[in-house]
């Protein structure tokens, strides 16, 4: 059998002492420098009036759509918060949706790069909140609804980073393993199936990502106390506004 | 039987009684989700954008779990720390 790698940290392309250029890093960068690098070609000539580039449309059309989406899931104002959920989701996607590209492996398939974002989203978490309540009016939401719930809730904080990272991981991971695993058995066409359901995968993991950690934000944000329902609750006043 | 051959075939056949075993909560919990969504939707088809997102939030969220017991047959299986111990010293 020959053998699979199940991340791509363990194929390494160059390594000198402690330090080791993996699969993973060389791809981030390359993800990194593509959305860079497209952003700064659309954004370098942004026009207003009718006619506008087909890339601005497209970015236009994006920044809309996670703007909408952060003000029905948090209530407040979107411009806030969506430079790092943006960023999120806009990263996770296009590494996601790279994984057509031959020889190409996503650097969300390792947990390392999961797991930095999900800690960055528990970092952030707490700074906006702070920066929104102030400190002892962020660190009352652990006392609630009773000072008993403050295990749970730290648990739960807890817990939920490690959810998420692990949920990227393994959607990620599982996907490209289906792939690797049918290309063994019958190589001809059913791979291209589940590559495109990878894809679809790919995406609404993405969306999630940056759902829950707007969620999360959300919740550590909102003046009143009502935490549980916030992805139901939205409200047209706030939306047409 | 030495230990090498004891921990590969636990290591395997726990793998696959982790996946039996824990994609049977996400299933019906994912189907008795989708459906309560429908019904919503049938009953409420204005408010289908948001439930339809409510929805791919929780299933997403529902299907961790089973996504956690994969992860762990895959680490049993490519990544299994015992394996690589009695590997490593068996040498």
């Amino acid at each position: 059998m020959p053998q699979i790698d199940i991340t791509p940290d363990q194929i390494v392309y160059f390594k000198w002492s402690f330090v080791t250029l993996s699969a993973t890093i060389v791809f981030t960068w390359v993800v990194m420098a593509l959305l860079v690098t497209v952003a700064w070609l659309t954004t370098r000539r942004l026009r207003t009036g009718v006619s506008v580039s087909r890339q601005q449309t497209l970015f236009e059309m994006l920044v809309t759509y996670m703007r909408s989406q952060i003000r029905e899931i948090t209530d407040q104002d979107p411009d806030r918060y969506l430079p790092f959920v943006g960023s999120l989701f806009l990263f996770i996607s296009v590494s996601n949706l790279l994984e057509v590209v031959p020889g190409y492996h996503a650097p969300t398939g390792s947990i390392n790069t999961t797991a930095a974002l999900a800690l960055v989203v528990f970092f952030a978490v707490p700074i906006f909140g702070i920066a929104e309540q102030g400190f002892f009016g962020y660190l009352k939401h652990y006392a609630q609804p009773t000072p008993l719930m403050l295990p749970f809730n730290i648990i739960g904080e807890l817990s939920r980073t490690l959810a998420l990272a692990v949920r990227l991981f393994g959607n990620v991971m599982s996907g490209a393993l289906v792939v690797a695993v049918l290309l063994a058995i019958v190589p001809i066409f059913v791979p291209i199936v589940m590559e495109a359901l990878g894809l679809l995968i790919g995406q609404v993991q993405a969306y999630i990502f940056a759902v829950l950690a707007t969620v999360y934000i959300g919740a550590a944000t909102r003046r009143d106390n009502e935490v549980t329902n916030s992805v139901v609750h939205s409200s047209p006043e706030v939306k047409n506004g | 039987m030495d230990s090498v051959t004891t921990i590969g075939q636990i290591s395997i056949i726990i793998a696959g009684v982790t996946m039996a075993v824990g994609s049977i909560g996400p299933a019906l919990g994912e189907a008795w989700a989708a459906s309560r969504a429908l019904s919503a939707i049938a009953q409420q088809p204005d408010e289908a954008a948001t439930i339809t997102r409510t929805l791919f939030v929780s299933l997403a969220i529902i299907e961790s779990i089973a996504i956690y017991c994969f992860v762990i047959s895959m680490v049993l299986i490519f990544a299994n720390p015992f394996w690589t111990h009695v590997l490593t010293t068996a040498k």
